[in-house]
């Protein structure tokens, strides 16, 4: 097992290498520190000041050298500070990762309860009206804007309703007020798609011979479903998990920056609108980091749970 | 020549060759016993006509958009459809926001009396635009977005995917490589980062859009490439003699077009869908050009207001809500027509 964590972890250092050589040809060559410093001082700097921008940022070394600097940086985690503020940027990634992981996990486990047992109970249904309409909703919901389901969110569980505070954080066990309203509009938004793919892994279960030998023993349909098909059905929606992650960091940009939680979208839509170019460099390396780091885990926990996966 | 590239002639003919171009190969595929069967199964579906339907409306505005002329005078370029409601509006302006069908402003400290009176049909924005207009304007932007980002996205991944299979080893390798990395980058970030860099603007927008999104379909064409390329057909194409090239594209290519228009159709959707995300983060499109994305994230900002200046927002959620639907409608019926081994039972 060691073996293969440690293997399946060197797998992964090719692919940051590219990475990183996808960051640096982006940030350096396509656009060039001259071009950021222009951006970054406003209208009409003089050579003085954009000289002096690039010699504080270490901006006006040779293109080999900086290449050089910028893999190692990246690979031992030194982001440097922030072209705008000058702070270093690991302060604001521990101040925001913690709050952002909060967010994202209550919208990864509720999303996925939240899926699973609504298209468990559109699978007990098929091919009835309820199926029927359950999909075409799940249509509609996936047409809707992302910014549609927030603001509407905020303006019923809200305004109306007065359920949760409209925007803010706080730390600690109250946080959850806070997160409440963002979660429940996340795991809504991705809804729609979900219920649809894991309804077609379950019906593709439900047409396996196995099911076909539990009905005959008698099984109730109930416990097909909850028992057999659930358990085989985990496999392909662990997969899909993964290739959630992604549109967990795109949920929270929006999620953070509209609801005012100060977490890793936050940091990042701030760094876009200021032009922060370091910033932004360094929380696309450390995203491409966390997925990684997520698809190991799912073939890890693949090997673990599922008997029918050697490690070879 | 830089002055042809601006001229009425070249900008107006780009939409018309592309609409000719679009009905030609309808008409070509027609003619296919595969494509005619797909017809004829699209054509008893009800609510695949009804999203074409939709999609075309939706198509002729974005086409009557894109018709027009330089007028030398304010050095615009007046489209179609600017002048028909500048025909109806000789060319004003109201004051400020009002609501749908109003007689007063709203959002001013004393309202004052509209232009145009009871013709506002979802009311006027900030700067007194009529909002149907701006929400016409939306469909020209909305449809480049998902349709030349497809455009990017579909011969790239098909070239690519198509090689990887075809070719095995080496080939493959760099390929697989090349878009792992790409992948291992959250989709949203490297959107970001490209537009970042490239700076705001619709051709940058379908650019990232479509090295953003490409490799789905790239991954799809290869393990499909890999499927054919034992088949006997293509060994009996190999022992004639035919180029591996011509075998790709001529043999093994058309194989692949239904997971290919599916994938596309639904793909438009999803980058309209994105666009409007890239406005709320402030890298959409530039703010002088018609957006649905731009229209809701000003709305946003008005909702705080009292009373609630919703028609802005509504007007453009509601637009891209039932071209998004469409076209995720017509994507689902497409599925069934083309290929029914592929519906999800």
């Amino acid at each position: 097992m060691a073996r293969y964590v440690v293997r399946r972890i060197l797998y992964a250092v090719p692919i940051l290498l590219g990475v990183v050589l996808i960051t640096f040809f982006l940030f350096y060559i396509v656009i060039s520190p001259q071009q950021m410093a222009r951006r970054q001082l406003g209208k009409n700097p003089t050579d003085e000041q954009v000289h002096q921008w690039l010699h504080q940022r270490g901006y006006d070394k040779p293109v080999v050298l900086q290449f050089k600097d910028h893999v190692v940086d990246l690979f031992l985690f030194r982001f440097g500070n922030s072209d705008v503020t000058n702070e270093p940027i690991w302060k604001r990634i521990k101040e925001g990762g913690p709050v952002s992981a909060q967010l994202s996990l209550l919208l990864l486990i509720g999303g996925l309860i939240g899926s699973i047992s609504v298209s468990l109970f559109v699978a007990y249904y098929r091919g009835t009206y309820i199926d029927y309409w359950g999909m075409f909703l799940c249509v509609l919901m996936m047409s809707i804007v992302y910014i549609v389901w927030v603001v509407a969110g905020q303006y019923l569980l809200g305004k109306i309703l007065k359920y949760s505070p409209l925007v803010g954080y706080r730390e600690g066990w109250t946080s959850w007020h806070f997160l409440m309203l963002p979660v429940v509009i996340g795991i809504l938004q991705g809804l729609g798609s979900s219920v649809r793919f894991y309804r077609t892994v379950m019906l593709d279960e439900m047409n396996l011979d196995y099911v076909r030998t539990a009905r005959a023993k008698g099984v109730s349909e109930v416990a097909i479903l909850f028992k057999h098909v659930l358990k085989n059905a985990m496999t392909p929606i662990l997969t899909s998990t993964v290739s959630i992650i992604p549109q967990l960091i795109l949920g929270n940009l929006v999620l953070e920056s509209f609801f005012g939680i100060p977490g890793l979208g936050g940091i990042t839509v701030d760094a876009v609108n200021s032009q922060d170019f370091a910033t932004v460099r360094a929380i696309t390396f450390l995203g491409a980091v966390l997925y990684i780091a997520g698809l190991i885990l799912t073939d890890v926990s693949y090997a673990l749970f599922d008997p029918r996966v050697r490690l070879e | 020549m830089a002055a042809f590239f601006q001229s009425d002639l070249f900008i107006n003919s780009i939409p018309i060759l592309l609409a000719v171009g679009f009905v030609w190969a309808l008409v070509q595929a027609g003619r296919q016993p595969l494509w005619a069967e797909a017809y004829r199964r699209l054509r008893r579906n009800p609510m695949a006509i009804g999203a074409i339907v939709i999609i075309g409306l939706y198509a002729s505005v974005g086409f009557l958009d894109s018709l027009g002329r330089f007028d030398a005078r304010d050095g615009r370029r007046h489209t179609i459809i600017d002048r028909l409601f500048e025909a109806r509006y000789h060319g004003q302006r109201e004051r400020t926001y009002s609501a749908p069908m109003a007689t007063m402003t709203t959002g001013e400290p004393t309202p004052h009396e509209l232009l145009f009176p009871h013709q506002h049909l979802m009311g006027t924005d900030g700067v007194g635009d009529d909002v149907v207009y701006l929400t016409l304007k939306g469909c020209r932007t909305a449809l480049i977005v998902g349709v030349v980002t497809q455009l990017i996205v579909t011969p790239l991944a098909l070239f690519f995917g198509l090689s990887a299979g075809y070719f095995g080893k080496r080939v493959d390798d760099a390929i697989q490589y090349f878009y792992t990395v790409l992948d291992s980058i959250p989709g949203i970030l490297l959107l970001i980062a490209l537009l970042l860099v490239m700076g705001r603007g619709l051709p940058q927008i379908c650019i990232a859009l479509g090295i953003t999104s490409w490799v789905g379909l790239c991954r799809l064409a290869r393990g499909e490439t890999l499927k054919h390329r034992e088949r006997e057909y293509v060994r009996a194409a190999r022992a004639l003699g035919v180029s591996h090239w011509r075998i790709l594209f001529r043999h093994i290519l058309p194989n692949l077009l239904p997971i290919v228009i599916i994938s596309t159709t639904l793909g438009i959707s999803g980058q309209m869908l994105t666009e409007s995300i890239l406005s709320f983060l402030q890298i959409g499109v530039e703010p002088g050009t018609g957006s649905w994305g731009n229209m809701v994230d000003a709305a946003r900002l008005e909702l705080a207001r009292e009373p609630v200046v919703w028609w802005n927002l509504a007007a453009a959620a509601t637009a891209l809500f039932i071209l998004v639907l469409a076209f995720n409608i017509l994507g689902d019926a497409l599925r069934d027509a083309i290929d029914p081994r592929l519906r999800s039972s």
